[in-house]
Formats: structure tokens, sequence, C-alpha cells
């Protein structure tokens, strides 16, 4: 009964509802057949589909991973999302090249509402294709607890990257050859320069501006607390850098460094010297 | 009941009555309902559905046909603006358009629908076991029961075999209900009603082969007509989807097909027409029979093969390639029956075998479509008149007007058509009554009221699923029994079971009354594709007082057990996966608010051939204000070229007529010699720049329709363009109208059909051409009656009543000479016995069995109707799909036909698809109908599933804004520095932003992170969902 050593990949696919979706539906009315093991999942637009989809998708062990949406120019909607689609998709080849996971497990395909067949085809090539290469890691000749760890570190520069590609995400240019869109250096030093932010314990005056400001509630703050950056939620977008108070500039991007270890939480209380003083002498230590 | 009530308040006044309850009755109704006219919908059947809800599969997508028809029936029940009077039949129509009083009788039921809960106890009771008429009496229904699973109205009925009707005793059911819904006293009960406008259509009955003995249906146990064999094929059918012979219930492996069973012949009985839809509903229960049984021998007796329709000739080609599948040209006989086997014997022959009797397990009768039965009692009720052949006499000009004012005509009572065309001639009818009631719109009309949705946000999520069969589609794949086994045991879900048909009114109101009772605040259907049913159960979601975005669709037949049809193991795994991460998503679901988008009460045409003429026209007529964007300096598009029809119609004094009327309407702006260089926009709200000489004009409108129409193939074969007695079709009939001597004194010319498509760059047929090059021959005969005209054809497809015109041609002598597309015809220049230059063209002869060499003066070819040169750009302007062969692909091939899937655009005429003049006529009547649906109404509602912002993610990055080009987004300055701000009625719903977001502080709602994140996880065996069932497991 069960075939024991053969490989049935875990696949998955996020498809637009317009085309790719209803490519797969008429793959079916025609009967169609192909492998099993893809499940899809339903988006409005090929556009709407994320890095960190595709990247949890990788992190929990997905051997194939496929997005598809409608031929370029043909997008239902007006913002034509598939030029976003492909920008993304190719970023994320790249990304995963970086941590040394094979690109071709990702693959980006446009199938038209009226392409039944050429929606079966594409599944059954792109089994074919990931049953040859086996289980995620082993074409790579990577061990699973190294691999997530790589994983879970690219996700979480995903914010970062999509700060700094924030252009190059949104392209839409029709003759562009998006597979070059993004090169290998490029990403090489994205990674590399990924900075980190720290409060300086001896500037910070506990004015809660940055905390109240961070997106990601990754700055731990209380009054007359000194505020401590919380490294594993924070997303690296320098939005506290902008927001500390010039006169105390407490928050330093740093970058290609070690990040200092936060001061111990019984250290945290600001010392104040003397409330008569605190009007006119700079609070500043130091 | 308080439908009922109402009525009595208001007195029977409506705008319009519809008479005949099959699709094309129902759109009808459907159209104008929404359009805002009160409708009166008459169906003469205990249901509505007609005969499409008798077939398993419809042809071309092989769609299942209930699936797709059903959620319309439960459509017209829950339309506060559609009375349905089942059981009723017209009695007289008197008055004039505007103002009918139509009588109508309502037989007795013996069942007050009021009461009736549909519970079926009684047909329990019921000793009296009658052939079942919804399935062609080839099993057994009681005398009391309900037509079928999915009627509408869901009551039980007695029919005239009851015991106690006929011999005066039994009454057992009486005895039995519960609710004493029946009723023997009933009587037939008149009513008046009055109406503006009439719309007829009560469709067609099959050809009864009784009537021809020489087939011997009703004699030969194991000779089925083709409506028997579709309820063989259907899972709701006799025999649960098995096929199976009458004789011994064994399945037949050696089938055989005769085509043209009543039509095409002018004995004794027959019908002289071809019936339009046998060819191609032989070929669909051909690949299902393959798909019951892939073994099956299928053998197909037939004669030409009328592949005309959209994608037909591909489903031709599908169907010829299975293996064991033998077409043979052949006229047949039915021979006899083995009295032992009670298999039946045929007589055919064979170019190559001579003649030959075989025998097969079964004979299936492709049966013609013949008019309804008690055709002399409609004409006389409505008092219209009858072709001579029984059918609707309709105007050449326009096939929706009967010749009595007001009252219209859709469906096949115009003559025999597909499903397609009943339902496009439905919306067109619907547009005609809106131009003679327009003043009335919205006097009778109600809104919709829904029950106030229970707030369930404090609730933990309580889901049930619903595992659907679709009578075999999934259930035959899947082990549906295990899946609904596997749902219970997932978290969150307190109820799940299965179902035959989930989309049946029964199933709805169950999964309702399970909302209610259960405590249900998720629901999941795990069925077919949600881009078709998910608008009925969000719409039964609604009715039960939940949100309607509590509401998941699980594909398990399209993107499951169609696909994996092989393997039931693997497909039953994928299954419970797909209701796995539909469970995990539901979790996440959210209550969301729809809102109301204004719309624009103008409309833009792009195209002013005949279609797009029509089309502007007919909205115009319903105040409308529409600008018509033509390409050309003149408007008329190809009609222009044309100046004959079939039917001996005036072209050109029709075309000046509607120009002249186009240019002299008020509500009309015409602008030629016009480009559209940018259109944007969303339904109800587009805005279209037009260019022309008289500059830019930027307009605002609500609706689009697309009728680019289509272009003429310039053959490079035959001579063309290198020798001037090589012409097209087109060019003929102008030189014949101009009265070219060179033409019409010529001795023999030779007609070449097929050329430039039926081929493999373009795969499919041009559908005109046949009855173009006939009304040519038809021409040149009447002017010189001595010519020698010739036509080359691979199959002569004159559908419907034009097959009257292929025989009158060959009666006058135009001869018909059949090839085959390997061996061409061969054309040189030479000389003709008397010495005169001729075009030498050669043939094989299939009749003679040797080459046949004909001398042509003329050489005529029937060049194929290509896609408009603006197809691709006008596809991307107004984003609208094209299909594989270029013509604008319709939002559903069935039952959207003049629908594009983008809201708010129509198409019309031969942009769709090679059509004839009348037929461009119908359709651009539907896609101005279809447009009225929507201008008819001040408001077009939205989906509640836009973006909404987190401030406090929001990082103020800009990144969001400019992925959006509908200006959706806003920076804001706030205290808290800028945040982006979502306005939701700009909001598409693309969710783009939402990929570019670096914080995910954008997300677009029902397609949020959190779904999409829970759904990767379950579907990878991974997340919550995973945990909570390995804890109850544990726990367990």
């Amino acid at each position: 009964m069960s075939s024991e050593g053969q490989f049935k990949p875990k696949m998955l696919g996020i498809i637009c509802n317009w085309c790719c979706y209803g490519g797969a539906d008429l793959c079916g009315v025609s009967r169609f057949q192909y492998p099993t093991y893809i499940r899809l999942i339903r988006v409005m637009c090929s556009g709407r589909v994320d890095l960190k989809h595709i990247l949890l998708a990788f992190a929990n062990g997905v051997d194939g991973m496929f997005v598809g949406g409608c031929h370029i120019n043909d997008c239902h909607y007006n913002p034509e999302g598939n030029y976003d689609a492909m920008s993304m998709v190719n970023l994320c080849k790249k990304l995963l090249e970086h941590i040394g996971i094979n690109p071709k497990r990702l693959r980006l395909e446009w199938v038209s509402a009226g392409e039944g067949i050429r929606f079966a085809n594409i599944m059954n090539e792109f089994a074919r294709e990931i049953e040859e290469l086996g289980p995620l890691g082993k074409s790579e000749g990577l061990e699973t607890a190294e691999l997530n760890a790589r994983i879970e570190k690219m996700a979480k520069l995903v914010p970062y990257i999509k700060l700094e590609k924030m252009e190059k995400l949104a392209l839409h240019d029709i003759n562009g050859d998006y597979t070059k869109l993004y090169t290998s250096e490029e990403i090489d030093g994205l990674i590399r320069e990924a900075p980190s932010y720290w409060i300086d314990p001896d500037r910070c005056q506990a004015c809660m501006t940055c905390a109240r400001r961070c997106p990601a509630d990754a700055v731990i703050s209380a009054k007359n607390q000194v505020h401590v950056i919380d490294q594993d939620k924070c997303i690296r977008c320098g939005t506290c850098l902008a927001a500390c108070p010039e006169r105390f500039g407490a928050v330093t991007k740093i970058v290609g460094e070690p990040v200092p270890p936060p001061l111990p939480e019984e250290k945290r209380a600001i010392v104040r010297k003397g409330k008569e003083g605190a009007g006119e002498s700079s609070p500043v230590a130091g | 009941m308080e439908k009922e009530l109402l009525e009595k308040g208001q007195g029977n006044f409506g705008d319009v009555m519809i008479v005949g309850g099959g699709i094309s009755g129902i759109q009808a109704a459907l159209d104008l309902g929404t359009a805002g006219f009160k409708v009166y919908f008459v169906e003469k059947s205990p249901t509505v559905g007609g005969k499409m809800a008798h077939l398993d599969k419809t042809f071309p997508t092989n769609d299942c046909s209930m699936c797709i028809e059903s959620p319309k029936f439960v459509e017209c029940k829950r339309h506060p603006n559609i009375e349905m009077l089942t059981y009723s039949e017209v009695e007289k129509v008197e008055g004039e358009a505007g103002d009918f009083t139509v009588t109508v009788v309502r037989k007795p039921r013996y069942v007050d629908e009021t009461k009736c809960t549909g519970c079926t106890v009684c047909v329990e009771y019921c000793p009296v076991k009658y052939p079942d008429q919804f399935n062609q009496g080839i099993s057994n229904n009681k005398a009391i029961h309900i037509y079928f699973a999915q009627a509408i109205p869901l009551v039980t009925y007695v029919d005239d075999s009851c015991l106690y009707l006929k011999e005066g005793k039994c009454r057992v059911c009486e005895a039995a209900c519960k609710t004493h819904a029946i009723n023997f006293d009933q009587k037939p009960e008149r009513m008046e009603i009055k109406v503006g406008a009439i719309i007829l259509s009560p469709g067609i009955e099959p050809f009864d082969a009784r009537v021809r003995e020489e087939y011997h249906y009703g004699d030969f146990v194991n000779v089925v007509n083709a409506l028997d064999y579709e309820r063989l094929l259907c899972a709701t059918g006799p025999y649960e989807g098995e096929i199976l012979r009458a004789s011994d219930r064994k399945h037949p492996h050696n089938i055989a097909w005769i085509h043209c069973v009543g039509s095409r012949q002018v004995t004794e009985g027959g019908n002289s027409y071809c019936s339009a839809v046998c060819c191609t509903y032989t070929q669909k229960q051909v690949i299902l029979t393959k798909d019951h049984d892939d073994g099956a021998r299928c053998t197909i007796f037939h004669n030409d093969i009328r592949s005309y329709g959209k994608d037909f000739e591909r489903f031709y080609q599908r169907t010829e390639n299975l293996p064991g599948v033998r077409f043979i040209r052949s006229y047949v006989s039915i021979e006899r029956e083995d009295p032992v086997t009670k298999n039946v014997t045929v007589r055919y022959s064979t170019p190559d075998d001579g003649v030959k009797e075989e025998e097969f397990d079964m004979v299936v009768l492709s049966v013609g479509l013949a008019p309804p039965a008690n055709l002399k009692g409609i004409a006389d009720a409505f008092g219209i008149e009858l072709n001579s052949h029984g059918f609707c006499k309709i105007n050449p000009a326009n096939p929706l007007l009967t010749t009595r004012p007001g009252i219209f005509v859709s469906g096949a009572f115009q003559g025999p058509m597909d499903i397609p065309e009943s339902v496009l001639s439905a919306s067109g009818a619907g547009s005609l009554c809106g131009e003679i009631l327009s003043y009335r719109r919205g006097n009778l009309s109600k809104e919709r009221v829904y029950p106030e949705e229970r707030d369930v946000s404090g609730e933990e999520p309580k889901i049930g699923v619903y595992v659907c069969h679709c009578g075999a589609n999934i259930g035959r794949i899947v082990n549906v029994p295990e899946t609904v086994a596997y749902s219970l045991s997932l978290p969150n879900v307190v109820h799940a079971e299965e179902s035959l048909f989930i989309c049946s009114t029964e199933a709805a109101a169950m999964l309702a009354k399970d909302i209610e009772e259960r405590g249900l605040n998720r629901v999941i259907v795990a069925a077919c594709t949600p881009r078709t049913h998910e608008p009925l159960f969000r719409d039964t979601l609604r009715e039960a007082g939940i949100n309607q975005y509590y509401y998941d669709m699980a594909n398990i037949r399209e993107h499951c057990s169609w696909v994996h049809s092989k393997e039931k193991e693997a497909a039953t795994q994928k299954a419970k996966d797909i209701i796995r991460m539909s469970v995990a998503r539901s979790c996440h679901l959210e209550p969301l608010q729809e809102f109301d988008l204004p719309v624009d009460k103008r409309a833009l045409v792009v195209g002013g051939g005949i279609s797009g003429m029509t089309s502007a026209l007919s909205i115009a007529k319903q105040g409308h204000e529409v600008w018509l964007v033509e390409k050309e300096k003149e408007l008329g598009g190809m009609v222009r070229k044309l100046h004959y029809t079939l039917e001996g119609l005036d072209v050109q004094a029709f075309l000046k007529d509607l120009v002249a009327k186009v240019y002299n309407h008020p509500m009309i702006h015409v602008y030629t010699g016009a480009t559209i260089p940018e259109a944007t926009g969303y339904v109800g709200n587009f805005v279209t720049k037009i260019e022309s000489s008289r500059g830019t004009a930027e307009i605002k409108h609500g609706a689009t329709v697309v009728a680019i129409g289509a272009d003429l193939y310039t053959p490079t074969e035959y001579l063309y363009g290198e020798d001037d007695r090589v012409m097209n079709h087109l060019e003929l009939e102008e030189r014949i109208a101009a009265g070219d001597e060179k033409v019409i004194g010529a001795k023999s010319a030779v007609m070449i059909q097929c050329v430039g498509c039926r081929n493999e760059e373009r795969n499919y047929c041009s559908r005109i051409c046949c009855s173009e090059s006939i009304k040519n021959a038809l021409l040149l005969k009447e002017r010189n009656p001595d010519m020698d005209v010739c036509v080359l054809f691979r199959d002569i497809r004159t559908y419907g009543f034009k097959e009257d015109y292929y025989r009158e041609a060959a009666g006058k002598g135009v001869r018909f000479i059949r090839y085959e597309p390997d061996k061409k015809p061969l054309v040189e220049p030479g000389k003709a016995e008397d010495g005169r230059d001729v075009l030498k063209v050669t043939a094989p002869d299939y009749v003679l069995g040797k080459g046949i060499e004909l001398d042509a003066d003329l050489l005529v070819l029937a060049a194929a109707i290509i896609p408009s040169a603006a197809s691709q750009e006008v596809s991307k302007l107004f984003k609208v799909a094209l299909g594989p062969d270029g013509f604008c692909q319709e939002a559903h091939v069935k039952l959207r036909p003049v629908d594009f899937a983008a809201e708010g655009v129509y198409l019309c005429g031969t942009a769709h698809y090679p059509k004839l003049m009348s037929e461009a006529i119908s359709q651009a009547y539907g896609a101005a109908g279809r447009a009225l649906t929507l201008l008819a109404n001040d408001t077009v509602v939205a989906s509640g599933s836009v973006c909404a912002v987190n401030e406090k993610q929001c990082m103020g990055c800009g990144a969001c804004a400019p992925a959006c080009t509908y200006n959706a987004i806003e920076l804001r300055e706030t205290k808290q520095g800028r945040k982006a701000e979502v306005i939701p009625v700009l909001c598409k719903g693309c969710g783009l932003c939402n990929s570019k977001c670096p914080t995910g502080a954008i997300q677009l709602k029902h397609y949020t992170d959190e779904e999409i994140f829970s759904q990767i996880l379950a579907g990878l065996h991974k997340g919550d969902i995973m945990e909570q069932q390995d804890e109850a497991v544990g726990n367990a």
C-alpha cells in the first residue's frame, strides 16, 4: 500500500481568484489530471502574496511553492498586481538562494481562466521538478535545524527588506527583465548591512516617545525606566531613531557590529539629579 | 405567506409576466426583477427548472447542469420582485402592450404550499407507484411527490395517478401529513393579473421518436432517447448514476448513438429543420459515458457534424480522440432486437465496407427539439402566430419580437437553440420590456429585507462543515463519510454532515436551520468552486442572521475529485487537507460590512456595428445616456457589406434605418473615427477617454458594452488576391447586390468552405459561412438559373431553420461535394471544354469514390471570421479576458453569456464569436438588458473585503500609497507621525498595499496575513490546528 521511499512532496500554491484560480477550475471541469500533493490558497490578486507567506511556508517544510496570477497586463485590477508578484517572487528567489535554498522550489506562473490545460501542465511539470529535487534541504545539503534557523533569520529581515526595496517591489516595467531585477551581490550587501537599533541607557530620558511610535511594540518602556529595544521583536524600521528627540539622541543605528547587551531590569531606573535642578541643568548624564 | 398577504393588499398588479420557467424564463425574471420591475413568473409544471434541470451535464464545459441552475431557482424564490406561480397556465391574454390582463389558472396541487414543509412523509405512505416523470418514466415515483430534490417551491403535489382522484378512495397521505397540508378539496383557481408586457419562454419538447416506428422506441427495450440517457448518466437519475439497461439492469458496454432523429427529415412525422444541439450533446454523452466506464465502446452514426458554436470544435475533437470511440458517417436503420439478450442490431453502410450490420447493447436516439406540446393552445391564449414548424413566428430583424406587440419571446421557442442563447435572449427580451415600461420602473419593486445580524464576536468559533457529494461528482472519488468524520475531529468544528447536493433549496434551508439551532457562527461548505457558488451560500448565512463573511468554501471538486479521479485515497486525503485549511482560516474570519457604491447612470458602448448600435439604442430608450464609440468613419461595421439574409431581409435598408434611429436619439452621443486611449474606474464608476476629430473627451459612465465585432480572414490560399475570379463570400454578395454582370452571367461558380478556420491555426468553426454560401448560391440561382453552382464543404452547418435553405439550394440544383481537410481542393488556371478560361478545381468525391474536376468562372472562398484586430487592446483597456481563439471570454459559458468576469462590463455580437445578424441583434439586446440590471439601480453593493490600517502598527513609510492606483490610500499627519488611511469606497480589495507594508499595519480584510498564515500552516500539517487536534487526541 504505502510505497516506502517514494518521495511525495509537500506543495502549496497561492493563486489569484480571477485568472489562475479560474484556470485551476477549468482544469477540473476539463478533467485534466495532476498530482495530488499540491494544496491551493485563493487570494484576490497575485500581488497580495507576501514575502512573509513564502518564507513561512519554507520554514514549515514546503518542498515547492507556487504563485499563480493573470498574464502580464491582464490583471483584473487597475494597479496590475502581477507585476508586483513578479518583483516579489524574483526577490524572494534571491533571498532563498542567499540562505542556500534552491530557488527552483519557488515558481511563479501566469495562467488565464481559459487555460485549464496550461494549469495542469504546470502542475505536472513543477511536481516532477520538485520530486527530482527531493525534500527541502536534501538537494541543498542542509539539516532541517540549520535550514530553519536560516529561514527564521531571513524572515525577521522582511520588514527591513521591504523598506529598502520599496521602489523595486512596486516596479511596473513592461519591458523589464524581472529575473535580473535583483542581483546576488545586491542581496548579500542588503543582508550584510541590515541594521540594529540600540538605546544608549546613558542618554535615554524615558520619555516614551520611541515606545509609542514603535510599530512593532519592541521598545520595553515604563515611566522613569530606561527604555530597551527587544531585539527579537525589533523589525529594524528605524522609527525609534527618527522619533527620539534630537536633544536626547539616545537611539543609535548599529551596522556590522554586535548590539550591546540590554541593561538588567533592576538597573533601569533613571537617577535624576535633584528635583530643583531638573528644569534648568541638562538631565543628560555625563 | 407574507408575500401572499402583500399580494392581496396590492391586487394582482405587475410589470412583466414571464411564462415558462426554464433557464430562459429564470434569467428574464432575475434580470427584470433586479432592474426594478415586478415580475409574475408562471410555470406549468410543479417547479421551475425546465429542460435544463433534466440534464446531467452541459456542453462544452461539462458543468453539472443542476449545480449551475439550481442556485438560480433559489435566487428567484428569494427575489422580492418575483412572484412565482408554479403549476399554473395562462388561459388568455387581453388588452395591449402596456396594459395586458392575463388570466392564469392555478392547477390544484392538492397540497397547501403554505403548510407543506417538504418532509415527504406523505410520499412514504402513498401506495401508488407511478413512472417518475422527472426520470423519464424509467424508475417509479409516488402519486404524491416532490418533482425533484432541488424543486422550487420545495413542496409535494399530487399527480393524476392518485387513487383518490381516480377512484375516490385511499387518502392515506392526508392522514400521514402532520401539518394538514393535504387538501383534496382544492379546485383550479382562476386569477386575473395585470401586467405591461409578457415574455414567452415555454421552451421545447424532445422529439417523440414513437411517431417514427422504424426507430422502435418504446418497442425495443434497449433503445432509449437522449433525454432518457441523460437521466441514466445523472447521479439523481433512475439508477443513481449507473448506466443500466432496462432489460437486465446490466451496464451496456457497446453503445450506439443515432443522430438526427426527428430532425433534418422531410418524411412523415419528422421535422425538416436541424435541431442545433444534438451533435454536441451526443458528444457530451459519449465523454460522460467514457467517464463512467472507460472501457465502453461508443459509436456515433452521424450526418454532418455541426460543431458551429464557441469551443464546440475542440469538444468534438476531444470526443473523437477518446479510445473506443467511432464516428461513422452513415444513415442507419434499426433492424431487430435479439429476443434473448435484447441487444439491438443496426444496419449502416460505409464507403469502404459497404452495407454492414452490427449489434449493440444499447442504442441512444439523439432526438431533436420539437415545439412545446400544446403549441396551438399557447398561440390561441397569447394571440400570437406560429411559423410553419410550430415554433413562434418571429420578426426576421429582431428574433425577440412575436407578432403581437408587447409580447416577447425568449429561449428555444424562437427555434432550436442551446442554453447560452436561451439565456441571452431572455436578457434581451427583458431589455425590450424595459423599453416599453421604463416609465413605471421601480413603482412596484421592493427591497430585500434580511434579519438583523447576530453578534457573535464574543463567541468561540463554532464551525459547521457540510461536505457535498455533488451527485457523484465528488462522492464517487472522495470518501465523503470519512471526510465528514475527519471534519468533526477538527478543533472548533461542532457539526459536520454530508449532502447529496448542498446547493439544493432543501439543503440551504437545513443549513440555515443548523445555524439557528446548533448556534453555528462559521460555515464551511466543502463542494465546488467559490467562483460560482459562494454568493448563494453567503446569502444563506445572511438569511440565517449571520454575517456572510463567516462563510468559507473548500473546493474539493474542481481542485480535487475532478483532477484526481484515478486516485481515490489520495483525493480523500487531499479533501481532508483542504477542509482543515478552511477550518483554520475560518477561526480567523471576521464579520465585514458591505457598502453601497453610487452608480453613474450612463453607459459606454464600444463598437458601432449592428450589435453596438442595437445595444446603445435599447439602453437609451430606457432613459440612459449612451456614448457610442466607433473606430471607423461610419457606423455599421461588417453589416455594411451585407445586403440580404437567408430569410429575405433587406439588410441595407434595415441598417440605414437603424443608423438614423441612433443619430436621431437625443440620449446617444456618437463618436466615429474615434479611439480610446485610456479607460479606468470600476463597476458603476468608469472613466474613459475618447479621442476623435472633435478632440479628447473624458466621459464618466456606470456600464460598458464591448461590441467590437470581428474581422474577416484574408485568404492566402486558392489564388486569392492573385486572380480576380477568386473572391470571398462577402465580396460575392456585394457584387451580386451591385448586379455585376461578370458574376451573374458566369457559367459556373465554385464555393470552397472552411477557408482559414477549422485548422490548426484557428481551431474553430466560423459558424456563419455555410449559411452565407447557401444564401449566395440561392441568389445566383435566382438571378441565373442556368448557372452551375457547386459548394465544396466539410460539414454543412445550417443549424436550426436554416436547414430549409440548404434543402432548397440542393433542390434547385446546387451541387454539394464534401472534402476532407487532408485532401483539400486544388485550384489552377486552365481551359474548359468549350475553350473558355476557367479555374480548374479538383476535389475527391466521396460518394462516387473518384476525383472530380470542376470548371469555375467564379471561385468563392468562405473566409473565416477572425477576432477583431482591436480585441487585444480592448481586452487590456477594459480588463476583460480573451478566450483561446482570441474572442472575448464571457464570465460563464452557459449562464453568463453576455457578462464579463469584470463587473459592469458586458459583451455582444461577433466580439464574442462569429454569429449571424439576427443572433448578434438578440445578443445586443441581451447585453443592454444586463447593463440595465446595473444602471437601473442607484447603487451597487461593494465587497466588505477592503483594506484597513492598524494605526499603531503604521510607521508612515508610505510604501502602500503608490501601490494603490485607485487612490484609496491617503497619508495624513497625526500626533504619532505620518499614518496611512484607507478610503474604503475606493478600495477594490486587491491587497497590493498589504504585501508592500513592512509592519503588516495595513491588512486586506478577509485575506489577512493571519488568515493566509493559518492556511499555509494547516496545509503543511503545522500550526495551531494540528496542535489543538493532537491535544484533543491525547486527552481522549
